[in-house]
């Protein structure tokens, strides 16, 4: 098994416990937030040098996801670049193996609020990318359906007998799937934050990330 | 030399009061030009005076401009205390002398005032001093700086206070070269090492001994009721406790923790039914509710205080004539100083009384009674001086100005704990605060020192000093949030609680603070609103308080107790408790290794009892859960005190002697090192003080949650991708000295070989009790996590009629 299957708009969907969001039907491989070139924005902004490995580490995380999934079609869905600067100051390195991987593929970067624009890499640029049943956008509309969207970095509490544990996570309802973010340096929501819990059906479900994904009915307290 | 006889105007004080100079005040006197002196006095020496007295004799004569001596304290409550007890002589005598204090508590006015015109005497804190340092302006203000009086000692050298505050001396040295210092310490067992500390590498430090005094009247408790089997609130003990404060004018109660004191002060009062005028000092209330109980202790109103940590040093609160101990004092040499608390005059018996929390602690405190009649003081060898905080030392030296690294590098060597630096370490911490010190340059157009075209070094962006100044300081408080009123009820604060507790709040929730029942009602911007309630239990505020390891020494008493057939010196309900665990399961003995198995609470539970100190017994609960972890048995924590490591997980460990196995052990450190919380904790110090993660953001406070979260992800980056990084080095070096002290591990399975006795139980036993309540619990990612997931998950979807998925 790949991931966890379910439904959406009678698309049959896969997440994967990497956060990675799998359409097998269409060999359409969708990933949220991966916020390259954070550290180096941070350090450019006059902040603290972090190690400047996370879009090392993403894009190895997102090549075996590419790989194991031979995924034909990939739609970053926006929040790639953690600002438009990042995506210009990328080492060439980074370019280089970003056009590695979209050799042979299709490739959509789905604006974000934090990359608003075009950038100058390979594939095309849009705001939202409608596929039906599906549309992909970067941050949720209430009132939509066949939604698929990032933005909100979820990620859900979950009490066990013994500890609760927190981890990153999808949510999905009837109407939407919100994407955990990919990127190695990101913060996460709680599922209970109003932001979330207002947006998503009192039915949602969430998938937690980790090993081997698991699906529980969407933590609101 | 300065003159051997005190002045007349001082003679004429002490005779007016009726006293003569100790003779170690005239030594100190005499002394005054030493470059550096350590003097080791018994609390109630008139340690204070004798660090004072050559200034005060040098400033007699109104003849001195500007800043003369500077005195720095741990602690700030105690800088406001010396202020006090230094006006009476100053103001009696008729000198002209200012003094201030200056600490995080002063007015952002009166520190401006400060700088531009000091006063004679300045009262400060190690973090305080380092700040003054960092500014532009610091060569004028230090202008004529003669004396540093370093109060206590003893106390900062056993932290990374102690190397901030000795390597801005060193900075002051640089500004003032004839500096004096003097340093004021406490009994202690090693005071060469301090004095090392203390003095500018060669310089001699020459140490002065003050009369000890007499042994003080020391002995536990003896009450009606037993000891509970566990616990640390000794709630028994309350109606003797009472007893012994009504028979008495003033009484110290100390306590362990924070939320001990806050305990046992709700529970005193309960009982109080003569209404004695008692109060609690701790370092979690808000500041206007501590001075006002300092205050009314200063005016003998009080007849008791409830305290912790935060009242321990040297602090003159008056007459005191009773210290009580609750919970085993977990280190002798503490224990004596707290009892010098009582009766503050010198050559009068200091009497004390330990009251034991559990029967643990009868044993414990039965050890420490006899330690303390043998004279036997306890101390560990103190370690160089930790490069984190060097890092931060070279970002503040940058906030004053352009610096030569040369110049710095000779300097920071002659800091007693960093001579043995090499020009290699001091380059790699001065790459490290200028580009981030990685493998893969990324930051050279973003550096945050650059060298300029003369070789001096400065800030790229001048802008960066005021964040550098705010994240200043070595202490890594838990976090926590600010504790008030709701406004519509005056929002007096109260006090601060950590933010775990808070999180673990919901509204109608109860909890004592300030030794009131208050309801938590809402959050509000980073503040804890809460309302007056008297009707509820409470729940108890969980406050990290500083928690302080057993000595190994104690540790070997109790275990030569153990090997007794009875225990006539132990109360009969303890003695009988040490004969049911002989008769339940066995008592360690020196020489072998127990282990008992037993289940508890649905979890698995194995208690090896190493009896090798807190330290290397967490180490040994680190590699143990690994070795399970890789044999499949679930580990998920553990809990280590000096005595033993529990650790609980799903599967029973059936035969503990593979996991012990020595050459096993020694191969994996490393790696196991690695991987776990302990690391990641020390981690997240040692980018916090050496300055790549943001304690404080200008603006907003970070909450400690986020923190926490992506340190641990930094932490897991660099091991990925840079193990050789600086912060790196430094951890696993922290780890080793602080956390791991592997050698007592190895010390202690090559003493016991294959004498490992394993007993398997189907309940807790007697001795394993207590471990069950002790916090600081570590966490062990891993198959555990997995598998409760799993069940957790599976048993929602099938409450919710999903099953099957």
């Amino acid at each position: 098994m790949l991931g966890q299957d379910f439904s959406l708009a009678g698309a049959r969907l896969t997440a994967l416990g990497t956060g990675a969001l799998w359409w097998a039907e269409k060999r359409l491989l969708c990933v949220s937030d991966l916020h390259l070139g954070k550290s180096e924005r941070i350090a450019r902004n006059g902040g603290a040098h972090l190690p400047p490995y996370e879009t090392r580490d993403t894009l190895i995380r997102l090549e075996n996801d590419l790989m194991r999934t031979g995924a034909a079609t990939v739609i970053c869905l926006g929040d790639s670049f953690d600002d438009l600067g990042a995506a210009r100051g990328l080492p060439d390195e980074d370019r280089l193996w970003i056009n590695r991987l979209q050799a042979g593929r299709r490739w959509v970067w789905i604006e974000g609020n934090h990359d608003p624009g075009p950038v100058d890499l390979g594939g095309s640029h849009l705001a939202e990318l409608p596929l039906p049943p599906l549309t992909f956008r970067h941050i949720a509309r209430p009132g939509r359906s066949g939604e698929v969207s990032g933005h909100y970095h979820p990620k859900v509490r979950v009490q066990t007998r013994l500890r609760g544990i927190s981890r990153p996570a999808f949510l999905f309802d009837s109407d939407r799937v919100i994407l955990p973010a990919y990127g190695t340096f990101t913060g996460g929501l709680r599922s209970s934050d109003e932001a979330l819990a207002g947006l998503m059906r009192p039915e949602a479900m969430a998938i937690v990330t980790g090993q081997t994904p698991r699906i529980l009915p969407m933590p609101r307290g | 030399m300065a003159e051997t006889r005190l002045p007349d105007t001082f003679q004429d004080w002490f005779s007016r009061r009726g006293w003569s100079p100790h003779p170690h005040q005239i030594d100190m006197l005499q002394r005054a030009d030493a470059p550096a002196l350590l003097l080791i006095a018994p609390t109630g020496g008139g340690k204070t005076m004798a660090g004072f007295l050559p200034t005060l004799v040098d400033l007699a004569d109104g003849e001195h401009d500007g800043l003369h001596t500077l005195y720095v304290s741990p602690l700030k409550a105690l800088a406001a205390d010396i202020k006090r007890n230094l006006r009476t002589p100053v103001d009696e005598m008729g000198l002209d002398i200012r003094i201030e204090d200056r600490t995080g508590d002063t007015s952002n006015t009166a520190k401006k005032r400060q700088r531009a015109d000091p006063p004679h005497i300045l009262l400060t804190t190690p973090e305080s001093l380092a700040l003054l340092t960092s500014y532009e302006d610091a060569p004028r203000m230090f202008n004529g700086l003669k004396r540093v009086i370093v109060d206590e000692i003893h106390a900062l050298a056993e932290s990374k206070r102690g190397d901030q505050l000795m390597l801005t001396l060193s900075r002051l040295q640089g500004m003032c070269p004839d500096l004096r210092r003097v340093g004021l310490s406490a009994t202690v067992d090693k005071p060469e090492e301090i004095a090392a500390l203390l003095a500018r590498h060669p310089d001699p430090c020459p140490i002065l001994m003050a009369d000890p005094g007499p042994d003080p009247d020391i002995a536990m408790l003896t009450t009606e009721d037993a000891p509970p089997w566990s616990g640390g609130g000794a709630a028994y003990a309350i109606p003797a406790v009472l007893e012994q404060v009504k028979r008495h004018k003033t009484t110290l109660i100390f306590h362990n923790t924070r939320a001990q004191a806050e305990i046992f002060f709700h529970n005193l009062w309960l009982a109080n039914d003569d209404g004695l005028p008692i109060g609690i000092h701790h370092g979690s209330l808000d500041r206007t509710q501590r001075e006002k109980v300092e205050a009314a202790m200063v005016r003998g109103e009080l007849r008791a205080i409830v305290c912790t940590g935060s009242l321990d040093l040297g602090i003159d609160w008056g007459d005191v004539d009773l210290v009580i101990q609750i919970g085993a004092p977990k280190n002798v040499k503490r224990l004596v100083q707290r009892i010098g608390r009582a009766n503050h005059r010198y050559n009068a018996p200091s009497k004390a009384l330990l009251v034991p929390a559990n029967r643990f602690e009868v044993i414990e405190c039965v050890a420490a009674l006899q330690a303390v009649k043998a004279h036997d003081l306890d101390g560990e060898t103190r370690a160089s001086g930790p490069r984190d905080v060097l890092c931060q030392h070279i970002l503040l030296t940058a906030c004053a100005g352009p610096f030569d690294a040369d110049a710095l590098y000779v300097e920071v060597t002659s800091v007693g704990a960093y001579t043995t630096l090499t020009r290699v370490e001091f380059d790699r911490c001065l790459d490290f605060v200028a580009t981030g010190g990685y493998a893969l340059k990324a930051y050279d157009r973003y550096q945050r020192l650059m060298q300029r075209a003369d070789g001096l070094w400065q800030l790229r962006d001048p802008r960066g000093a005021l964040r550098i100044r705010m994240n200043a300081g070595t202490i890594q408080d838990t976090d926590t949030l600010k504790v008030r009123y709701q406004r519509s009820r005056g929002g007096a604060p109260l006090g601060e609680i950590e933010e775990g507790f808070a999180a673990s709040l919901t509204p109608g929730d109860t909890f004592l603070m300030g030794g009131k029942v208050v309801r938590f009602e809402s959050m509000r911007e980073m503040t804890v609103e809460v309302s007056r309630n008297a009707t509820r239990k409470p729940k108890i505020a969980t406050f990290m308080g500083t928690k302080f390891a057993t000595s190994t020494q104690l540790s070997q008493r109790i275990l030569r107790m153990f090997q007794q057939q009875r225990w006539p010196e132990l109360p009969p309900h303890t003695a009988d408790w040490l004969a049911l665990q002989r008769d339940v399961s066995q008592l360690p003995q020196p020489g072998r290794l127990l282990i008992e198995s037993f289940p508890h609470d649905g979890r698995n539970h194995v208690c090896v009892y190493g009896f090798a100190g807190r330290n290397a017994q967490q180490t040994l609960g680190l590699l143990l859960t690994k070795r399970m972890e890789e044999q499949g048995l679930a580990p998920m924590g553990f809990v280590s005190t000096d005595y033993a490591t529990l650790i609980w997980g799903l599967d029973a460990v059936t035969d503990p002697a593979p996991l012990l196995d020595r050459d096993r052990l020694h191969q994996g450190l490393d790696t196991w090192l690695a991987g776990n919380s302990l690391m990641r904790k020390s981690f997240r110090a040692v980018a916090t003080i050496s300055g790549l993660l943001d304690r404080n953001v200008i603006g907003q406070r970070r909450t400690g949650r986020q923190t926490s979260f992506s340190s641990s992800i930094l932490y897991d980056t660099l091991m990925k991708y840079d193990p050789g990084h600086l912060l790196l080095d430094i951890t696993r070096e922290e780890a080793m000295r602080g956390l791991v002290d592997f050698a007592r591990i190895d010390e202690m399975l090559e003493r016991v070989g294959d004498r490992i006795d394993h007993v398997t139980l189907d309940r807790v036993t007697p001795l394993a009790a207590p471990l069950f309540l002790e916090v600081g619990k570590v966490s062990v990612p891993g198959s555990a996590d997995e598998r409760l997931l799993a069940e957790e998950t599976a048993a929602l979807m099938a409450e919710a009629g999903l099953g099957g998925s």
